[in-house]
């Protein structure tokens, strides 16, 4: 019981018992009155989240912490991050510890019903594969009929394993590991013979490893893996907040700015851009926060197909297509609902 | 009625009465505020969920599991690991403390340094290094199971665990086990009667040897009275992996080497205080009336010095149940790792699952040490 889950666990509990009531939560006073927020992101997840030497993060869930602090307190640098395994991040958000979870989570029933948490949005629609030795000869996860599988634990992915091969009337020998570090040394090793996660993190595991020609993703996507920024629930403003930011980027993109023309844009006649950028209307306001707030998020941090391609896109090692990511217009999934 | 409170008993009784009342209106307070605090949240409250599916597969479990049953069932998969791990390593590491307090008193120079080199190196690095070090270190260098080590043709060893044959449980294996059960019990009681002999007539009655000769002769006898059928299923090599016969996987193998080494040098060192607690004199005394040295240890000072060694050896017992929870960084499925780990994270109710979790720590640790304090009060030396 010496983890740190167990640690968190109890702050959970305490936090739960003592705080006189959590319906007069207001996380939008906290954040401008400490004046950092307090964002959870993954622990080194290269695209997603990982740390440069020195101890600088970036990735695509990273943006979206910067996104906010952007938005609420007008500098994307006010943030404190906490790294988590996945084991511990919803008890993290629970307990107050953090206030945004931003690391690769899937969106699911049971997360919304049962862990009282919020999906803010969606900013990168995932599915779940396969990573496997290239001396294992196997072309098609079909083929996995018996073979040791290390996954992280406390995830979907462990879920979608059990799943994908009872549904093909397959068995596997589970390896279930707390730490992305452990699933790399059990693939290294040979304790497992794949790994399964989101696709895209498999291409990031993959340039972790020590010989990353040695190891092939298999073609097979076995699952909807919707990735977002969490709140939780009973603190609807904060809610807001978040899931506006978050439009904000996509909104941007849909509608041409970027961090480059932002400054020019504010001169626009088009009416949405005008009101996205709070040059018109009270958008802003009425979210609690200061009408040019998407002009923070987008001159600060960028808009949406910017993140993108410098997180995980063509301007950066992972080199991930669009795909679902592009925009509704382009076939894609990104859609934010209408800036009025 | 202020004369009343002029009295320092009433005083006291109703000072007592007043903290009561304030500490059940406390914990009243607590209870509720959690509990509509939570549904503010919208987390889900209650124990309903331990009937719900799981979902996901553990990879070690004593019983039948897989992903179709309830998480009541990872609650008992879980326990009953953290149970099997710690009677195991309570085990191993009581013999090895034992060997290597008393090797550590040595007379020969050698073999005392290298006991208290042991002690020292163990004892000094940090658990959670001991088995990351067995675990990513030691077993994962073995061969893959392509190219598994192989004795006498049915054991195998790679970096994916230790197989071995295991017998069906036909009516030929359960009548040989139990025959080997009533051969201890019947040797405990023949013990008794041999030493209660001893002390009225002094004639002595070879238990040892009985013993062990029952130990080779009735389950022989048992085997072809029940149907003399052995059937082993053996370990083989199918597709990627072994199947068949019993696996010790890495997880557990590291786990128990680790804890068994660890905490061994602890009990080590509370048998070699146990034996210097003896008195010099008790020693030379059994020297004395012409017992040798091996003697003298087994006969005077060991059954001495173990009384004084039980009570530290009681908190490594219990170290060891809680140290057992580590298995979190390699994966092994004990109770933390399954129920307070993985469903916490599933389910997310963090409040019922760490009380259910706590509770199981503190019932063990209570039974643990209920068990050992009795039987340090039967070993007390008797006055006569
Ligand atoms: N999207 C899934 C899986 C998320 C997850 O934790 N994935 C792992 C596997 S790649 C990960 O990001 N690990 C990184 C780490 O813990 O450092 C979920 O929400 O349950």
């Amino acid at each position: 019981m010496k983890s740190k889950i167990a640690k968190i666990s109890i702050a959970t509990i305490a936090a739960l018992s003592l705080s006189a009531s959590v319906a007069s939560a207001d996380t939008l006073s906290d954040t401008l009155s400490q004046g950092y927020l307090k964002c959870g992101i993954n622990s080194g997840l290269p695209g997603f989240a990982s740390a440069d030497s020195k101890g600088h993060w970036s990735g695509i869930d990273v943006e979206v912490c910067r996104a906010v602090a952007a938005a609420v307190l007008g500098d994307q640098t006010k943030v404190k991050y906490t790294s988590l395994n996945a084991k511990e991040r919803f008890t993290a958000l629970q307990s107050g510890e953090i206030d945004l979870l931003s690391r690769n989570t899937t969106w699911t029933e049971t997360r919304d019903s049962s862990l009282g948490l919020n999906f803010a949005g969606v900013n990168f629609y995932d599915g779940q594969g396969f990573l496997v030795h290239k001396s294992l000869g196997v072309k098609n996860a079909k083929e996995l009929d018996g073979a040791a599988v290390c996954v992280q634990s406390g995830t979907t992915t462990e879920l979608n394993l059990a799943d994908y091969f009872r549904k093909n009337g397959m068995k596997y020998k589970l390896v279930a590991y707390d730490s992305n570090d452990q699933v790399l040394k059990g693939f290294e090793t040979g304790r497992c013979d794949v790994i399964t996660s989101d696709s895209s993190q498999l291409y990031s595991l993959r340039i972790k490893l020590k010989n990353p020609a040695g190891s092939m993703v298999l073609p097979n996507i076995i699952s909807k893996e919707p990735l977002g920024p969490v709140v939780r629930q009973g603190d609807d403003k904060w809610f807001n907040i978040v899931k506006w930011s978050y439009n904000a980027m996509v909104a941007a993109e849909e509608a041409g700015i970027t961090s480059k023309n932002v400054d020019s844009m504010l001169k626009s006649n088009n009416p949405t851009v005008k009101r996205i950028l709070g040059v018109e209307g009270k958008l802003g306001e009425n979210l609690g926060l200061k009408k040019d707030f998407a002009y923070q998020i987008i001159k600060q941090v960028g808009n949406y197909g910017e993140v993108f391609e410098r997180t995980v896109g063509m301007g950066s090692p992972l080199k991930i297509k669009r795909g679902l990511n592009a925009l509704w217009t382009k076939g894609g999934l990104q859609y934010s609902p209408p800036f009025r | 009625m202020f004369a009343l409170l002029r009295d320092r008993k009433v005083r006291g009784i109703l000072f007592q009465l007043l903290t009561i009342i304030g500490l059940v209106a406390f914990l009243w307070y607590i209870g509720t505020n959690t509990v509509h605090n939570i549904e503010q949240r919208g987390i889900r409250t209650g124990f309903g969920f331990l009937t719900g599916t799981s979902g996901f597969a553990i990879n070690d479990s004593p019983i039948a599991y897989n992903e179709t049953y309830t998480y009541w069932r990872v609650f008992f998969v879980g326990l009953l690991n953290t149970i099997i791990i710690s009677v195991i390593v309570i085990f191993l590491s009581s013999i090895l403390g034992l060997i290597i307090g008393v090797l550590r008193l040595s007379n020969n120079w050698l073999i005392a340094k290298l006991s208290s080199a042991y002690i020292d190196i163990f004892r000094n690095i940090p658990i959670l290094l001991q088995i990351l070090f067995w675990y990513n270190v030691v077993l994962a260098t073995l061969p893959s199971p392509r190219k598994s080590i192989e004795l006498f043709g049915s054991i195998f060893i790679n970096n994916r665990g230790f197989y071995v044959p295991k017998p069906d449980m036909n009516s030929t294996t359960i009548g040989v086990m139990v025959s080997v059960a009533f051969v201890f019990v019947f040797v405990f009681f023949l013990n008794r009667w041999a030493n209660k002999r001893h002390e009225e007539t002094g004639e002595d009655f070879p238990v040892l040897y009985t013993g062990l000769g029952l130990l080779v002769v009735v389950p022989i006898a048992a085997y072809f009275i029940f149907g003399a059928n052995f059937n082993f299923s053996y370990p083989h090599l199918r597709g990627f992996n072994f199947t068949g016969g019993k696996t010790f996987y890495p997880e557990f193998l590291a786990l128990t080497f680790a804890l068994t080494i660890y905490t061994a040098t602890f009990i080590a060192e509370a048998v070699r205080s146990g034996i210097e607690a003896v008195s010099k004199g008790q020693k030379e005394a059994a020297a004395s009336i012409g017992l040798s040295s091996y003697q003298a240890l087994k006969l005077v000072v060991l059954p001495q010095a173990i009384r004084i060694a039980i009570p530290p050896t009681i908190n490594q017992y219990l170290n060891i149940v809680k140290n057992s929870s580590l298995a979190t960084a390699i994966g092994y499925p004990e109770l933390v790792t399954v129920f307070a780990g993985t469903t916490l994270n599933q389910v997310g109710q963090a409040i019922e699952i760490i009380s259910m979790t706590m509770l199981v720590y503190l019932v063990v640790s209570l039974v643990v040490s209920a068990l050992l304090n009795w039987i340090n009060f039967k070993m007390k030396i008797k006055e006569r």
